[in-house]
């Protein structure tokens, strides 16, 4: 019998861990099929986050490093100056990039290291239990936002992309969302083209994928998918941000 | 034996330098020897200050609480340091700035114009070099010859051409003191 | 080589780069500012790294991508900056990445002050961060000794896969005294098989630097291993000096720029017919508590002196074991105490005065 699909070899054989219902699965093959794609695997070194992609390390069939929360910036530019011609990136969801290492994110960027950022945006701290995130959206409830995030009490969200397409050094900055097939399509091809990027020695890349919590966020896998569609994409638009030719 | 030194001014009098001379000079003839500076904000423009220990044995504490000789190249540092000098020890104040004198009686005290023979020697920058041949004639712990190595050492080749007017400036230092002594 | 004169943070930085330091990361913060001005000018005219991090939090987070990537690596700082590292050092303890940390101590806590101190000591050799972990811990007294302790640390860290910090203070950093810099011979290493180098065309499996472990079972075994490799290094790579302790009626421990101290008052003391030992960790962590209670054996009492409110006495207490007091003279914030304050505390000690 013709074989006509098989799971790429850039992810282990061991199970998911994440929640049923979780698009991080999909993002994690995204990034494995990218790096097979481009013959780039085996010259790959991956940081992982602190939040639920901490066990990325174990997905991943390539070299991780396993990071404290937010560092992954830091630790991936030692990488790379140690490595300048190895692919080295970063997997990153919304509390450590965009709260607790902002500092790191600005700054790889600010550098323009030659790396690539996968920036998971799920708009909630999803390890510790449903808290609020950066990202978390005006009125949404959360558990340290228990009668829904305000200004006074919890800020805005903070837009990522937005910010780090002001910061020269920054080679490529585009927001996706795996809501649909369709955006899923169209968030493998701005992972590669990140990818690409580092191949080609431009900077700094950074895709940010609009992601659920069905858990945390206490609804289904399908109504989750509709909630993102509805509430988030009009907070966090899609697109390119940022993009040197 | 062990000399204990202070330098002391305000930043650019060349201070910490003269110091550094010292403990090369202390070096090149095979001695233990350190320099300690004062650090931190008051550096710049305040006072500054560095401590040299010249050895033949290991030299301990590098921090120079009581020294044989202490140069002054300004009145603050007068204040500051005059109580310190070793009973018998030297003050050598820079006259040409300091206008009070030191009222210590158990010390020799040599005032000498070095801002003033540095002028006369034609470059007012070699002030502190002049209360380094001053020094020379309070200590026997470094000789003239391995203070001009130090002095060539520091400052490097490509200060060459102000060699001869240092070197004349530790002399007039130098004799300006002994005739004091 | 030539006998330089040289102040100690270049002569640790100089030290690095001979030593093979690979990679440096780091921000400014006074007493060391001179290690990284140094090494920003130096490593790139070799084609090294350096790195001006944006702050202390992510130079020591580059130390981890460097090391766990098998290059050599080292960092400095001073007071709060080292508190911020004490994440990223927790870290590499835990993942066993080899790096030298240099910390050029000043008075704390908090902003505290910019002089001279010693009052880092449980910071560096009790923890710091958080987790059961030790860090070997090389204190130098002079700048020579600076430059091989640093040295040594790289070869320490490789040769047991742990960060090493390399203790000194605003003393040993901002003065000169004349040192020699030299290529180290060092012993044969293992291979770094561990590092993230990227599979290519080996077939391992992939190399993960961590130190995450959910299994409490699994979490509990590392830390065991951790503490076997730390016994080993305690059995192999203690360090003491001694100086005049076989008819010391007073014995001090002390040690960095506090035991140059001690050596002047001692010299003073000497003048007068009494005899004080001295005692001098090199290694503070693991601590010399045999040798020091071997040191001690026929001492009447034991002085500590420190730049603290007293830290390492703890250590000195737990060797002396109960067996003779040990006394405690120290100056805190940046005051540097005396050679006389010294002879006095000794002459009190001894009832003369």
């Amino acid at each position: 019998m013709k074989q006509v699909f098989k799971k790429t070899t850039m992810l282990t054989d061991k199970p998911f861990t994440y929640c049923p219902g979780c698009t991080h699965g999909i993002i994690h093959r995204l990034v494995a099929e990218v790096l097979e794609e481009l013959g780039i695997g085996q010259d790959t070194i991956g940081v992982a986050p602190v939040g639920c992609a901490v066990m990325c390390y174990e997905f991943f069939n390539c070299d991780m490093h396993v990071s404290a929360h937010g560092r992954a910036p830091a630790i991936a530019t030692g990488i790379k100056r140690v490595y300048p011609d190895k692919i080295v990136f970063t997997y990153q969801g919304d509390g450590d990039l965009a709260s607790i290492g902002t500092a790191e994110t600005i700054h790889v960027a600010a550098r323009g290291e030659n790396l690539t950022t996968i920036f998971i945006n799920n708009a909630i701290y999803g390890m510790t239990g449903g808290q609020m995130a950066p990202t978390t959206l005006m009125e949404q409830k959360t558990t340290t936002s228990p009668t829904g995030r305000s200004e006074s009490l919890g800020g805005n969200p903070i837009k990522m992309s937005e910010i780090l397409a002001t910061i020269d050094g920054v080679c490529y900055v585009e927001r996706t969302s795996v809501h649909n097939p369709q955006h899923i399509i169209a968030t493998k091809k701005a992972i590669k083209k990140a990818f690409q990027n580092q191949i080609d020695n431009k900077g700094y890349s950074i895709v940010e994928v609009l992601s659920n919590c069905p858990t945390n966020w206490g609804m289904s896998p399908q109504q989750s998918l509709v909630w993102m569609e509805e509430n988030m994409i009009p907070v966090y638009p899609l697109g390119v941000k940022k993009e040197v030719k | 034996m062990e000399g204990k030194f202070i330098f002391a001014g305000f930043g650019g009098q060349g201070v910490l330098t003269a110091g550094q001379i010292v403990a090369l000079a202390g070096m090149i003839e095979d001695k233990s020897v350190t320099w300690m500076p004062s650090y931190g904000p008051e550096m710049r423009g305040g006072a500054a200050n560095c401590s040299v220990v010249v050895s033949t044995s290991l030299v301990g504490s590098p921090i120079v609480d009581v020294p044989d000789t202490v140069v002054v190249m300004n009145k603050p540092s007068l204040d500051i340091f005059e109580n310190s000098v070793a009973k018998n020890g030297f003050l050598i104040y820079n006259e040409s700035l300091i206008s009070t004198k030191p009222t210590r009686t158990d010390i020799t005290i040599l005032p000498i114009p070095c801002n003033q023979i540095a002028k006369d020697l034609g470059n007012v920058k070699v002030a502190n070099i002049v209360s380094l041949g001053a020094f020379l004639a309070t200590t026997d712990t470094v000789t003239m010859d391995s203070l001009i190595a130090g002095l060539k050492d520091k400052f490097g080749e490509s200060k060459k051409h102000l060699f001869d007017v240092n070197i004349e400036a530790l002399n007039k230092g130098y004799e300006f003191a002994k005739s004091l002594i | 080589m030539k006998k330089e004169l040289i102040k100690g943070n270049i002569a640790i930085a100089e030290a690095a780069i001979a030593a093979g330091c690979q990679c440096f990361f780091g921000y400014p913060i006074t007493p060391q500012n001179e290690i990284p001005e140094y090494m920003s000018l130096k490593m790139p005219q070799l084609g090294r790294t350096f790195v001006q991090s944006e702050s202390e939090v992510s130079a020591i987070n580059m130390v981890y991508g460097a090391a766990g990537s098998g290059a050599r690596v080292m960092t400095s700082s001073s007071g709060p900056g080292m508190s911020l590292k004490q994440e990223g050092i927790s870290f590499l303890a835990g993942a066993e990445l080899p790096c030298v940390i240099v910390n050029v101590m000043r008075g704390g806590p908090g902003l505290g002050g910019i002089q001279p101190a010693q009052a880092d000591y449980y910071q560096s050799v009790k923890g710091g961060g958080h987790g059961d972990y030790h860090l070997v811990v090389y204190a130098p007294s002079t700048v020579q000794e600076a430059v091989e302790l640093t040295q040594k640390a790289f070869h320490t860290a490789d040769k047991y896969r742990i960060p090493v910090v390399v203790l000194a203070d605003g003393v040993l950093g901002q003065m000169m005294e004349p040192a020699t810099i030299t290529v180290p011979k060092e012993e044969p290493l293992p291979e770094k098989t561990w590092a993230t180098t990227s599979i290519g065309n080996s077939s391992r499996k992939p190399n993960i630097a961590n130190s995450l472990y959910l299994d409490p079972y699994k979490l509990e075994k590392h830390i065991q291993h951790l503490a076997k490799k730390f016994d080993v290094i305690t059995e192999n790579e203690i360090m003491v000096e001694y100086n005049d302790i076989e008819n010391a009626e007073i014995v001090v421990v002390a040690y960095g720029t506090t035991a140059r101290i001690v050596r002047s008052a001692m010299n003073t003391l000497k003048k007068e017919g009494i005899n004080i030992g001295l005692v001098r960790p090199i290694t503070l962590s693991p601590f010399p508590t045999d040798e020091i209670n071997q040191a001690c054996k026929n001492a009447n009492s034991v002085l500590v002196v420190e730049m603290s409110l007293g830290q390492m006495i703890d250590d000195v207490k737990i060797a002396i074991n109960g067996e003779k007091p040990v006394n405690f003279y120290g100056r805190q914030g940046g005051v540097i105490p005396k050679a006389s304050d010294v002879v006095d505390e000794i002459k009190k000690l001894r009832g003369v005065i």
